[in-house]
């Protein structure tokens, strides 16, 4: 079987034993059964079982893994090893912007309270009928694209906007969810969601660099929906 | 090593937030009683977010369908090894719980008339047995992840209490049985804490990871089971394990049986339709169990694929590809992803992956755990409730249907969210003393890990375990390999009682989490093993070399000394065993009879 030595460079903390953070220079023997980035994680751990980082689901559904891979946030478990240059370090560090925790690990309280400050949830006031309530197929057509968040924040540690304004900007995992809700025909909010929104940060901090489209693991596109909220802020004014 | 356990107290404690815990949830936080929700991950990250087809439920939305026939085939999916009383419940509380699901915002993808869209699926069929029906409600092939976002939604409406990356250690009964809480560390920090409770609800999920070659989440470590293993419950039909029939070869991650709900084929290295000589009737979507048979026999005959004969492959380039990424978007990612294949043009290489417990903790269709005593075979557990795949209900039996799963979880998890609500509300009272030795089995759990040397190593004891698994009970069983199973799994368990960890600090320390995880899959891997060595007959998902297909015992099944289910204790290793529930709840017992397709 062909194996590949993986030379790795990557960012251990643990606040219980390590003055400052270091980065750790480690390798790892790989085979051709061991196709993506988390499968070389894997085998890392069991040679150094001190490595902390989170996994669950392995196919890019559960959004734990992501991380700053060579300087680019991802999905380890979407990243394939094949893609790596021969004979490079490859650099792993925690998702930029959010307080480290331990090693590859962050707190993302900061990052799921924005995404709560969006109300994300649908809100209907009307009695709930016997059935479903109806939704025709060009309606619900609307949702893809925004549905499909895993909220693994890869896009919202790499946008520069949230990174300053951590507490005051909503982020584009918020603000595609928030466009979510908006754009369902069954939620009856839209106004109190884009009140919601109506601030210098929450969402107008949003100045379109685009890092969280080039970064989103799903192909998703956040920026579109900040736009089309932006939109419906516009034309509610006029 | 003295550790300071502090204790908090809550009307209910709610283990795990898959789709079961997060029903729970919903139902309990409505409620109004002080409910925390213990999860080892961000509820989101759950295993129920990948699961893709769909969730049956009989609404008819594109043609006739009656949730009786559901049951019928749920119970003929089972091979009668299902309780007909809890088959009954769930089927035909199953729309209730999807439009409840509707009505929580999930976007279910849809049919012209603006209902929600429904597919066929292997074994689900119209008027007994008949021919496939679209019964199974679909969002995409995302179905999961549109569930399970959509409940945590709710839970964020309805202010439930999560305790998120807090991982249950073990279960708090005192001498007279009753369940009072669990004992659970807090990952960032390494704190012991005791959650003191009135309802327990266990909804711990799967414990797939005990197998080599699984489509689990490596979360996936029975923590729920193994939990009431050590504190004395029984967990009954452990032995049958679904093998889903389209794992991607060598990755093991999961294709939708939804490929084959829209039209895809298997074929075999000939290029055949293989599936049409084993279930003539269904042909490719045929239950798991018959399916996944196949497949192997097709590869164990040199019908396989590939250059070692040993996959088969997934056909839907002769689907339109406007379907394909309108319905199976997700299926085209993970096929290039971990096949590298465009399935538009090229098939999948597919083999047969574990995939789902269909044993766990006995339950009735109230959610509550009930086990053997002196005055019946199913006494309730005080306080304690279970729910989803966990649990065993038992509304799968033999071999689970697919979108039942979806449905088990939202059914029984609202279920037993119902049940503590009612009991908790009839009979007010304050929380009951905890006993002295309420912590003992923990601490002494983590001190012997902190302090272990010359031990073994966690990676290495675990994968002496996945692959004993999967080489003594896999897709077919053999008498002889079993009885090796089971001296080489108990080997295994000596290795797990001194596993050794070098990393000691006290924050997220991963390497205990995952010691401490390997302590509960080694008691779902020794009952599996246990329990399918005993069970001398061929029966859904179980099916062994000594018990062949003869008129008198068909396709193996000896309902005469067989038809009841297994109950594994982990004191003395030992089995015991309870009949079957024959009786639905208002209909007449679905009879049994030859299973095919």
């Amino acid at each position: 079987m062909k194996t590949r030595n993986l030379q790795f460079k990557i960012y251990r903390y643990d606040p219980d034993k390590d003055q400052k953070p270091y980065m750790q220079d480690i390798a790892v023997e790989v085979d051709s059964t061991d196709r993506k980035l988390l499968d070389a994680l894997v085998k890392l751990k069991a040679v150094d079982d001190s490595i902390a980082f989170r996994r669950s689901c392995r196919e890019g559904v559960c959004g734990s893994d992501a991380l700053n891979i060579n300087g680019r946030n991802g999905l380890a478990c979407l990243t394939d090893i094949s893609n790596f240059p021969e004979g490079k370090p490859i650099m792993l560090r925690p998702l930029p912007g959010l307080p480290i925790i331990r090693d590859l690990i962050v707190d993302m309280t900061q990052f799921f309270k924005q995404y709560h400050s969006i109300k994300p949830y649908l809100i209907n006031n009307d009695p709930p009928p016997e059935r479903e309530r109806l939704q025709s197929p060009e309606d619900r057509e609307e949702l893809n694209g925004l549905y499909e968040c895993i909220l693994c924040a890869c896009c919202s540690t790499a946008c520069p906007s949230f990174w300053w304004n951590l507490d005051k900007f909503v982020g584009p995992a918020g603000l595609l969810a928030a466009y979510r809700f908006i754009a369902d025909t069954r939620d009856q909010a839209t106004n109190e969601r884009l009140d919601n929104l109506e601030d210098p940060y929450r969402l107008f901090r949003c100045h379109t660099i685009m890092n969280c489209v080039d970064v989103c693991p799903k192909g998703l596109n956040p920026t579109k929906a900040i736009g089309k909220i932006k939109d419906m802020m516009v034309s509610r004014m006029v | 090593m003295s550790v300071n356990v502090t204790v908090r107290k809550f009307d209910a404690v709610i283990v795990g937030a898959g789709g079961a815990g997060l029903r729970a949830a919903i139902q309990l936080s409505e409620a109004g009683l002080k409910t925390a929700v213990l999860t080892k991950v961000f509820p989101t990250r759950s295993h129920t977010v990948a699961a893709q087809g769909g969730v049956a439920a009989s609404l008819g939305n594109s043609e006739e369908d009656h949730w009786h026939w559901h049951m019928y085939d749920t119970v003929k999916g089972s091979d009668w090894l299902g309780d007909q009383d809890a088959i009954e419940f769930m089927c035909r509380k199953a729309n209730e719980c999807v439009i409840e699901l509707e009505h929580y915002g999930m976007p279910f993808d849809r049919t012209d008339n603006g209902r929600i869209y429904q597919r066929p699926f292997g074994g689900h069929m119209s008027n007994f047995g008949e021919k496939p029906v679209r019964r199974s409600c679909a969002a995409a092939d995302r179905t999961g992840h549109a569930m399970l976002h959509a409940m945590y939604q709710r839970n964020v409406k309805v202010n439930t209490q999560f305790f998120v990356e807090w991982m249950a250690l073990d279960l708090i009964r005192d001498a007279e049985g009753e369940v009072l809480g669990v004992t659970a560390m807090e990952m960032e920090t390494g704190e012991i804490f005791a959650f003191h409770a009135k309802a327990t609800i266990f909804a711990t999920g799967g414990s797939g990871r005990i197998y080599y070659s699984s489509t689990n989440a490596f979360i996936n470590t029975g923590d729920g089971v193994g939990m009431a293993a050590r504190a004395g419950i029984p967990l009954e039909d452990m032995e049958f394990w679904q093998f889903h029939p389209t794992g991607v070869a060598g990755a093991g991650v999961l294709i939708t049986e939804g490929v084959r709900g829209e039209g895809g084929i298997l074929r075999n290295g000939q290029g055949e339709r293989f599936m049409e000589r084993y279930a003539p009737n269904a042909k490719d979507l045929a239950s798991r169990d018959v399916v996944s048979r196949a497949m192997v026999t097709e590869i164990n005959e040199g019908r396989g694929c590939g250059p070692n004969k040993d996959f088969v492959l997934l056909d839907i380039t002769h689907l339109p590809p406007e379907t394909i990424m309108k319905r199976l978007p997700g299926i085209h990612e993970i096929a290039v992803q971990f096949a590298g294949v465009d399935a538009l043009k090229e098939p999948i290489p597919v083999v047969p992956t574990c995939h789902y417990q269909m044993g766990g903790i006995p339950t009735n269709y109230h959610g509550q755990v009930v086990v053997p005593g002196k005055t019946s075979q199913n006494e309730v557990m005080p306080g304690f409730y279970a729910a989803g795949e966990c649990a065993c209900a038992s509304v799968h039996g033999a071999n689970r249907l697919g979108t039942n799963s979806l449905l088990d979880l939202l059914v029984f998890g609202k279920s037993a969210g119902e049940t503590a609500v009612e009991t908790l509300k009839r009979t007010p009272k304050a929380h009951k003393e905890l006993p002295a030795d309420a912590f003992d089995r923990t601490l002494a759990r983590l001190d012997r890990l902190n302090h272990q040397k010359g031990g073994a190593n966690v990676h290495e004891t675990r994968l002496a375990m996945q692959r004993s698994m999967q080489k003594h009970a896999g897709v077919f069983r053999f008498n002889d390999l079993l009885k090796e199973g089971v001296q080489k799994i108990l080997e295994v368990q000596q290795d797990v009682q001194r596993t050794e960890i070098q990393d000691k600090s006290k924050v997220f320390n991963t390497a205990r989490i995952e010691a401490l995880e390997l302590d509960n899959l080694i008691e779902v891997a020794v009952a599996t093993m246990v329990s399918a060595e005993a069970r001398k007959e061929s029966r859904g998902a179980h099916v062994r070399d000594d018990a062949p297909d003869t008129p008198e015992r068909p396709n193996g099944r000896d309902d005469a000394n067989w038809l009841k289910h297994s109950l594994w204790y982990k004191d003395g290793n030992r089995l015991d065993y309870k009949s079957v529930a024959l009786r639905p709840l208002s209909v007449d017992t679905i009879a049994l009879k030859t299973r095919a397709y």
